[in-house]
């Protein structure tokens, strides 16, 4: 670590001052035998200190995978065969996380990024107490007492709303609620004071009542910490809750970005168009005989990542397809005031 | 979930006086082993005083097991026989446990380890335990330390394996993934979350280890391959008892009933913390 401190990194001009993670032409494939799954296929993701980026997408869209690449926490096959993931250490310094060494990328888990999972139930250890697992997490990054760290412990309960957390330390996990779960695991993932979590799809196990909280908790502590966060989901009700902006990926690419006022307001992309007009709303969605309501879903299903179709990957259910789109990929294009498009035909949307 | 009101846990001795094969097998092992720590205090003899005017004398109030072709007291030299097969039936579970662990962690954990690991575990499990054994120790020399470096070596594959297995379904839960995203380092994650969750299926197979390597070398000093005949061990007593079989059957059958009561008792133990340790055979639960 002396070495980078007293050396600026090359890179760190390279990433403007309100920039905490941006990947750039990320390319992550799992390769098996000749053939080879481009889950990622050149994702460009920015996220600026204290605000959330969402990703957004469905099963298969690549998001997961990009989120583990970020955090180089890919099981094998899978691997980062192109691209940059430039992020900027709490010293100012900007490492490439895609060729970081493994040794020095376990110093910027939990201290630096922290994850949490989609499973509350199951991504504690059943056989400690919760206080345990968080002082294990702070004593491993800071060097102090197991009385420090404990009282650290209780603190952290108390910061995610945990109440009478002293007798919650000493509990074990399966003591508690899929919710209260979820909190010590954000209070896991906050122990040690990351510049940026990657949340995949934390609140997706959970029921709406207790979600809302979960997504409370992130906004409230999001603005007192003022850690950036990657938000990881397939539900755009969520997006609206909590993210600054979006990036809608669709078969390992990001389709559109936008600030979420704007991509809310007007999608540019028949994707992000066809995954509102998915969520259910009473008023719109009236069969023509005025009485029974209709869902609208996106016909058809992702392409394999395997077998990719050489235009626009989405040209194959797009409702604007032209013969252009099924021979020419589009590039991300601007669309709008911070807003990014990958269509031709963005302008008539 | 929430607000169950969970009973106190039941203390470790009722749960296992609730287990009669447990219980017996704990009692009879720990006796064993009590006779053995005290053998200087139980013991009427010493075990290698000679009495050449008493040899093969049957058992009596006087010599509780008989004597040997030497006069010894077959009783006395039982007891102290039972401190070294239960030493090296310690040492060798030890032994086995250190390499055979380490082993099976390292290739649930590393591809590239396991490939190699893996085979070199099965060929050793595809060899029979006591020829293995004693070509170990043909080749290391015989003495008590080769006998339980090599008991130690045959058996720890049967523990790389255990560990190899659950190794690889553990390190794929959410927790142990959630612990990485964390910057958990993996000899930690191995340690902490790996290996404590590994506590009784080890248990178990280190107490069927236990009782395979006391009969193995007593296999091996039968023999004549394991520690030098005038060390009394049960194998060496049966060994020499052997040629005096329908002419002093005493010097045989103290010391095998000694080698059988002893596996016996493991092997109870053993099933009895497998029932125990397995909460889908637990009927308290």
């Amino acid at each position: 670590m002396a070495a980078v401190l007293s050396a600026p990194s090359p890179l760190t001009a390279t990433l403007p001052e309100d920039v905490v993670l941006r990947a750039e032409d990320l390319h992550t494939h799992f390769i098996v035998g000749e053939r080879a799954a481009k889950s990622v296929d050149g994702v460009t993701l920015t996220v600026r200190r204290g605000e959330t980026l969402a990703v957004v997408g469905e099963s298969g869209s690549g998001k997961s995978v990009t989120s583990l690449s970020i955090m180089r926490l890919l099981a094998h096959p899978g691997r980062i065969v192109r691209g940059k993931i430039l992020y900027r250490m709490r010293d100012g310094t900007v490492v490439d996380l895609a060729t970081l060494p493994e040794k020095r990328m376990r110093a910027i888990r939990g201290k630096e990024i922290a994850m949490i999972f989609q499973e509350p139930m199951t991504s504690l250890n059943p056989l400690y107490t919760v206080g345990d697992q968080i002082m294990e997490m702070i004593r491993l990054h800071e060097p102090v007492s197991r009385h420090e760290a404990r009282q650290r412990a209780r603190q952290m309960l108390e910061l995610v709303e945990i109440p009478a957390a002293e007798k919650r330390l000493d509990q074990y996990p399966h003591e508690m609620s899929g919710g209260m779960r979820q909190r010590v695991m954000i209070a896991l993932a906050l122990s040690c004071n990351p510049a940026l979590l990657i949340a995949d799809e934390p609140t997706t196990a959970l029921d709406v009542t207790i979600q809302a909280q979960i997504l409370d908790l992130m906004r409230r502590l999001q603005r007192d910490i003022g850690m950036s966060i990657l938000f990881i989901t397939h539900n755009l009700g969520v997006v609206a809750e909590i993210a600054h902006e979006v990036a809608v990926m669709y078969a390992g690419r990001v389709v559109e970005q936008a600030p979420v006022e704007a991509l809310f307001a007007r999608p540019r992309h028949p994707y992000t168009k066809g995954l509102l007009a998915c969520i259910p709303n009473p008023e719109r969605d009236r069969a023509a005989d005025g009485a029974r309501l209709m869902l609208n879903p996106i016909p058809g299903n992702v392409p394999s990542v395997l077998n990719l179709p050489p235009g626009c990957t989405y040209a194959p259910r797009c409702p604007l397809v032209e013969p252009r789109c099924e021979g020419e990929a589009p590039g991300l294009v601007p669309a709008g005031p911070g807003h990014l498009s990958r269509c031709f035909r963005h302008e008539l949307l | 979930m929430a607000a169950v009101s969970i009973a106190p846990a039941p203390r470790i001795t009722t749960l296992i006086l609730q287990r009669k094969t447990l219980a017996i097998g704990l009692a009879v092992i720990l006796a064993i082993a009590l006779f053995a720590l005290l053998a200087p205090l139980i013991a009427p003899y010493a075990p290698n005083k000679l009495s050449i005017v008493n040899r093969l004398k049957p058992p009596s109030g006087t010599y509780f097991f008989g004597t040997d072709e030497f006069g010894r007291d077959i009783f006395s030299r039982t007891i102290y026989a039972g401190r070294l097969s239960l030493t090296v039936g310690a040492a060798a579970t030890v032994f086995a446990g250190v390499i055979g662990i380490t082993l099976g962690l390292v290739a649930g954990f590393f591809r590239r380890a396991d490939t190699v690991i893996a085979r070199i575990v099965d060929a050793m499990m595809a060899f029979p335990d006591i020829l293995l054994a004693i070509a170990l120790v043909a080749a290391l020399g015989p003495s008590l330390a080769t006998v339980i470096v090599a008991l130690g070596i045959v058996y720890a594959p049967r523990l790389a394996r255990i560990v190899r297995a659950s190794t690889l379904v553990i390190r794929e839960l959410p927790y142990v993934e959630a612990a990485r995203a964390l910057g958990v380092p993996t000899w930690r994650i191995m340690t902490r979350h790996v290996l404590r969750n590994l506590v009784s299926p080890i248990l178990v197979q280190a107490t069927f280890i236990f009782a395979y390597a006391m009969l193995a070398e007593a296999s091996l000093s039968f023999l004549g391959v394991g520690v030098s005949p005038e060390i009394p061990t049960w194998g060496t007593m049966i060994a020499s008892g052997r040629q005096y079989v329908g002419q002093a059957d005493w010097m045989t059958i103290f010391p095998g009933v000694a080698i059988i009561l002893s596996v016996l008792s493991l092997q109870l133990v053993g099933d009895g913390l497998r029932d125990l340790l397995d909460p889908r055979l637990r009927k308290d639960l």
